[in-house]
């Protein structure tokens, strides 16, 4: 047998899975999104859904919401996540807990979070009542709307409880990877430690933590449940709209919902273009 | 300076911990309204009810479990020779392989599962155990391959080579040399490929049609419905898993942790 034998069977069953599950259900979705439905006769592909929803401005607010809510989690949860690595680092006694408590955060499902958020933000949860205990309110409604508010604070906080530690330890793995002989180079060349942190460290784990952040916006703007539970009911961030227009009882609705999983998906090609790039430079 | 580094991580410690206290409290209250910091009395009204026969919950636990490792069983047989191939051969195309396994990754979930819905429709897939499955592996593979790829490519494949050498099959070189040095990694790899399974909620909503009641389902609908008691309660059993398997894999944890935040 000889090694490019070898090599194709080992992979083949794994990617003709793959392949027909995830390219399969891709290409499923994007006929049906130009209105391809041989099974109710709709056998001319067009654009109308596309029109349809583009036209919207519903979508628009959507697809804004998304994007604002991957974006602001994505970016704190990365600054904060390096900024963390850098305490672990450095600290003695303590580091093993912490790195303990940032795996046991990467076992926990992203709904049990959003559950504990709401518990504690909401305008009868914990810290309304300590608000109330501080005599700062004294009802309920006094308390900032924190969930279902228009400004996603809910949604953006578990989404940073979750993914500062993802990306923390992937920093955290980079930093250990790189050692310190670098910083000490530059330490004795006369820099000071923030000096070595902020030009020699930084500049080596930014390629890393850029595209563990990459896939972390791309989850965020994909993921369903967060923005179902925790959310507005206008506007919906935009796998919501996509869901509830797929369930809508009109079937007709349905190529919609596919053109939305088609902008989806995307806005995630992009993503999985930056990483492959980011990843090539770090590898350099 | 040090006692800043301290607070700062006393801080960091206690807000990774925050959303989870709640959820135990509640578990255990007996009415809780405003303002009271703590409930009027304790129970064990929502456990009872969570552990009886009319929340359905021990269902939900078993059939989430049993989808989880009938996952986690193909994925890895399917997943672990790929990983093997794509972290210790060179071919062409590989870059190709690379990006479809990794697609899968980045590429939301409800994308997939939209298109994925009519044609398991028409396969009488949809409500089914055996569906949801199908659906969980658009995840769990690339996290297996993914994985078993990178514990590959830092294995020496001249420990094979010697034992071919002399006289082994490929199969005994492998069973009897690589095998046992790859084993803790693809253990860690299995667990974790169970926890993302035990994670998904949007695709098992969609190909089980709510016919399949999984545990992260149940607890949405607690949770939305405003039974905050038994949503804690079936929170804290909805993260038992992920507990025992990072106590239980610790150890070897460099492997697993880095991909999964995807749960």
């Amino acid at each position: 047998m000889t090694d490019r034998v070898r090599v194709a069977l080992l992979l083949a069953p794994a990617l003709v899975i793959l392949g027909g599950l995830f390219l399969g259900g891709l290409g499923v979705a994007a006929l049906r999104s130009f209105g391809y439905m041989p099974i109710l006769g709709l056998t001319e592909p067009n654009l109308d859904a596309y029109r349809t929803i583009l036209t919207d401005t519903a979508l628009w607010q959507s697809l804004g919401l998304s994007l604002y809510i991957a974006g602001t989690s994505t970016l704190i949860s990365a600054v904060l996540a390096v900024a963390a690595a850098l305490l672990i680092r450095s600290i003695g006694p303590g580091r093993r807990a912490l790195t303990f408590l940032f795996q046991l955060n990467l076992t926990m499902p992203h709904l049990v979070g959003a559950i504990g958020v709401l518990l504690l933000l909401s305008q009868s949860g914990s810290f309304a009542r300590l608000a109330f205990a501080a005599g700062l309110i004294e009802r309920p409604g006094e308390f900032p709307a924190l969930v279902y508010d228009r400004a996603s604070i809910g949604i953006i906080v578990q989404y940073i409880w979750k993914e500062l530690p993802f990306i923390g330890v992937i920093v955290l793995a980079n930093m250990r990877g790189l050692g310190t002989a670098y910083e000490n180079a530059a330490r004795s060349l006369g820099a000071s430690r923030w000096q070595a942190v902020r030009h020699v460290l930084l500049p080596m784990i930014l390629p890393g933590t850029a595209a563990a952040s990459a896939i972390v916006f791309a989850f965020v703007f994909g993921a369903y449940e967060i923005p179902a539970l925790l959310g507005t009911h206008f506007p919906q961030a935009l796998p919501v709209l996509a869901y509830d227009t797929f369930t809508d009882p009109d079937l007709t609705r349905r190529p919609e919902a596919m053109a939305m999983a088609m902008l989806i998906t995307a806005v995630s090609a992009l993503l999985i273009w930056a990483y492959m790039r980011l990843l090539r430079v770090g590898a350099r | 300076m040090i006692w800043g580094k301290r607070l700062a991580a006393l801080v960091l410690a206690t807000a990774l911990l925050l959303p989870l206290v709640p959820l135990a409290v509640w578990s255990f209250a007996r009415g809780w309204r405003f303002p009271d910091l703590l409930p009027q009395a304790w129970s064990l009204r929502a456990w009872a009810y969570t552990f009886g026969d009319i929340s359905g919950a021990l269902g939900a636990f078993w059939q989430t479990t049993l989808i989880a490792c009938a996952t986690t069983v193909i994925a890895m047989a399917v997943g672990v020779p790929a990983g093997r191939a794509l972290g210790l051969a060179r071919f062409g195309g590989k870059a190709m392989v690379y990006l479809l396994v990794l697609a899968p990754v980045i590429v939301p979930g409800i994308a997939t599962a939209l298109g994925l819905h009519a044609v398991f429709l028409r396969l009488g897939l949809t409500g089914s155990v055996s569906g949801v499955v199908l659906v969980h592996l658009v995840p769990v593979l690339p996290y297996v391959i993914l994985v078993s790829a990178s514990l590959f490519a830092n294995y020496n494949l001249d420990y094979e080579r010697q034992a071919r050498s002399l006289g082994a099959s490929a199969w005994q070189a492998f069973w009897q040399v690589t095998r046992p040095q790859v084993a803790p990694g693809l253990v860690v790899a299995a667990l974790f490929a169970f926890l993302v399974s035990w994670s998904q909620y949007i695709l098992t909503l969609l190909i089980g049609s709510g016919q399949v009641q999984t545990l992260p389902l149940l607890l949405f609908s607690f949770a939305s419905s405003g039974r905050n008691d038994i949503a804690g309660a079936l929170a804290i059993l909805y993260i038992l898993p992920g507990i025992l398997i990072l106590l239980a894999s610790s150890r070897h944890l460099a492997a697993g942790t880095a991909t999964l935040g995807r749960t």
